[in-house]
């Protein structure tokens, strides 16, 4: 009996296109697989992990969805340097609902993600006609602008913050909800992403003449996209507002720019699976290399620089190319 | 002329800096009519489309569409009423199959507008489409990368992106530059059954010879001036359009 090499996708691959038939349990897996893989990492995980990896897998989940919000904006033509922005106004707006107002935190988190997406989208408003690097600019300087108001005009709490918020019920609460909506993030923008209304929001990154001509407003579609991942963003930072108990200028800061862009690179732009994976990686290993001490950015940057020479195409791209390519021993005739 | 005219430009003028790209150009266009523009290189034949679409601002004049002044519409309104271009640069969404890049136009405000617009798979209608410029549906080109497809189906593709929005203006600016003779051989009967379904076609064409096979009309234009109008034969008997095409004899006498 004569033996060959075969692609494991091969029986079941239908088109060049990403269609596929399936005749058994094996095949169903085999894509199924890497779909329930995160989904059970983030059931699971939890479980398992001590209080302190705890509260990192917190971390991680928060700059998954900082990451997931940054590839929508960049997947629409809108490269954000200032994912800060969103995330400092949904914290201030959870911060002021449950400081001033007494609001619980179930219903503050998700005003907040609506109305910090509000805000958000409200001041990039008027520049969603630059492009590239213009409209870059402006993300970058709007939180640290921001800042600078909150200090000089002592609104919200000044430099002191607001402190005192109510906690959610408890560390499991915590976990699951953030977890959650990562996933729920994660899949639900992939199919946005992936219906007619993306390839939209696509088409504006790649060629916004082109999507013009076909009668399409732009700018009202830019609007759009800019508010989803402003919502994704500033429900992470409401979040973090009750899981610190306290809001303050640091949700401006530039980590929570700069952290999601380096996940979403790392792990694979364009694809909001590997901003997941990206920040999967990268905040567990910032913490890991707590230990080291002062040279802590100095490795971590040297990491960075690594993944992105070996791995330019990102973490996830190199994965998914590879899991198609696996490969199997069958018989055959003659 | 009458008061029918489809599609009107008046004094239209377009200044870049101190660059003249379009002078006081006047024309009319009635419906069911095939307008071609010709010119020399740099005579503003583009910057006239441009225009027309809103997709740069004129300096003055009025473009009026079916009456309606549009000139200070954006771009995206003048195609929502029935106005529909191709660029002579052709650049589709090249990760995308051929096939993909019909949605964009066919997800259109002006698609759901129409009758029926709004229901029906996408992808099938997108197919169908393709399938009248000429991709062979059994050869299954539709389902390729438009990267991978050669220029001659780029610009059909092109072509079937603007049909999609179903127009009744058709502006193809330099539809034909950059293929080959059996290419542009294939092209030709899709325009001509465009005129037959009595759309309005402006053509910007370098290929003369093609194109005065198929035009009512034909407009030169030199220096972003309207220089010469007429039936194609007319056209080529002028001695501005001659000197314009072949360079002036210097005249201040040798």
């Amino acid at each position: 009996m004569n033996k060959r090499k075969e692609r494991i996708d091969r029986g079941i691959r239908a088109r060049s296109q990403d269609i596929f038939v399936l005749c058994s349990w094996r095949e169903m897996l085999y894509l199924a697989g890497p779909r329930l893989l995160p989904i059970a990492l983030c059931l699971l995980l939890p479980l398992v992990l001590d209080v302190y990896w705890q509260k990192v897998l917190l971390s991680v989940a928060v700059f998954a969805l900082l990451a997931i919000s940054w590839d929508i904006l960049a997947q629409s033509g809108m490269i954000s340097l200032g994912q800060a922005l969103f995330f400092g106004c949904g914290a201030y707006s959870a911060g002021t609902m449950n400081h001033y107002w007494g609001l619980s935190p179930l219903l503050t988190i998700p005003l907040a993600a609506i109305l910090g997406g509000l805000v958000g989208t409200l001041l990039l408003l008027p520049v969603l006609r630059l492009r590239g690097i213009y409209f870059s600019m402006v993300t970058l300087i709007l939180p640290l602008m921001l800042v600078r108001i909150i200090e000089a005009t002592k609104i919200f709490g000044g430099t002191e913050g607001l402190s005192g918020m109510q906690p959610l019920p408890s560390i499991w609460f915590e976990l699951y909800l953030i977890l959650t909506l990562t996933l729920v993030a994660l899949f639900g923008l992939r199919r946005l992403m992936d219906s007619d209304y993306g390839l939209v929001l696509k088409g504006i990154n790649d060629n916004d003449r082109s999507v013009i001509n076909a009668g399409i407003n732009i700018y009202w579609f830019k609007a759009q996209a800019l508010f989803i991942a402003a919502a994704i963003a500033a429900f992470a930072g409401a979040f973090m507002t009750h899981v610190y108990m306290f809001v303050g200028m640091p949700v401006f800061a530039l980590d929570y720019s700069i952290l999601p862009i380096a996940a979403a690179v790392v792990g694979g732009p364009g694809t909001l699976a590997g901003a997941f994976t990206g920040a999967l990686i990268l905040v567990p290993l910032s913490e890991a290399l707590r230990g080291i001490g002062g040279l802590r950015i100095v490795f971590y940057g040297l990491f960075l620089v690594v993944f992105i020479v070996a791995l330019p195409e990102g973490i996830f791209h190199y994965i998914q190319r590879k899991y198609h390519q696996f490969e199997r021993w069958v018989e055959v005739d003659a | 002329m009458s008061a029918t005219a489809l599609l009107e430009a008046v004094n239209l003028s377009k200044n870049f800096g101190g660059v003249r790209a379009l002078s006081k150009v006047n024309f009319q266009l009635n419906e069911g009519e095939l307008l071609g523009v010709i010119g020399p290189n740099g005579s503003g034949k583009t910057t006239l489309v441009n225009a027309i679409t809103c997709f740069v601002q004129p300096s003055s004049g009025k473009v009026l569409f079916k009456g309606r002044p549009i000139q200070n519409l954006p771009p995206y309104k003048v195609v929502r009423l029935g106005i529909a271009r191709t660029f002579q640069m052709v650049r589709p969404f090249y990760q995308l199959p051929a096939f993909k890049n019909m949605i964009i136009p066919l997800s259109s405000p002006r698609v759901k507008g129409l009758p029926g617009g709004r229901y029906g798979d996408r992808d099938a209608k997108a197919l169908d489409l393709l399938e009248e410029v000429g991709f062979e549906r059994d050869a299954h080109v539709a389902y390729k990368l438009a990267g991978a497809l050669p220029q001659g189906y780029l610009k059909r593709l092109e072509l079937a992106k603007a049909i999609a929005l179903q127009p009744e203006l058709v502006i193809l600016d330099e539809l034909f530059s950059g293929l080959s003779l059996a290419e542009v051989a294939g092209i030709l009967p899709i325009i001509e059954k465009l005129r037959h379904q009595g759309k309005t076609i402006i053509m910007i064409e370098h290929r003369l010879k093609e194109l005065f096979r198929i035009a009512d009309r034909v407009m030169v234009m030199n220096f972003g001036e309207k220089i010469a109008e007429g039936s194609p034969q007319d056209v080529m008997e002028n001695e501005a359009v001659k000197s314009a095409y072949l360079g002036n004899e210097r005249e201040d006498g040798d």
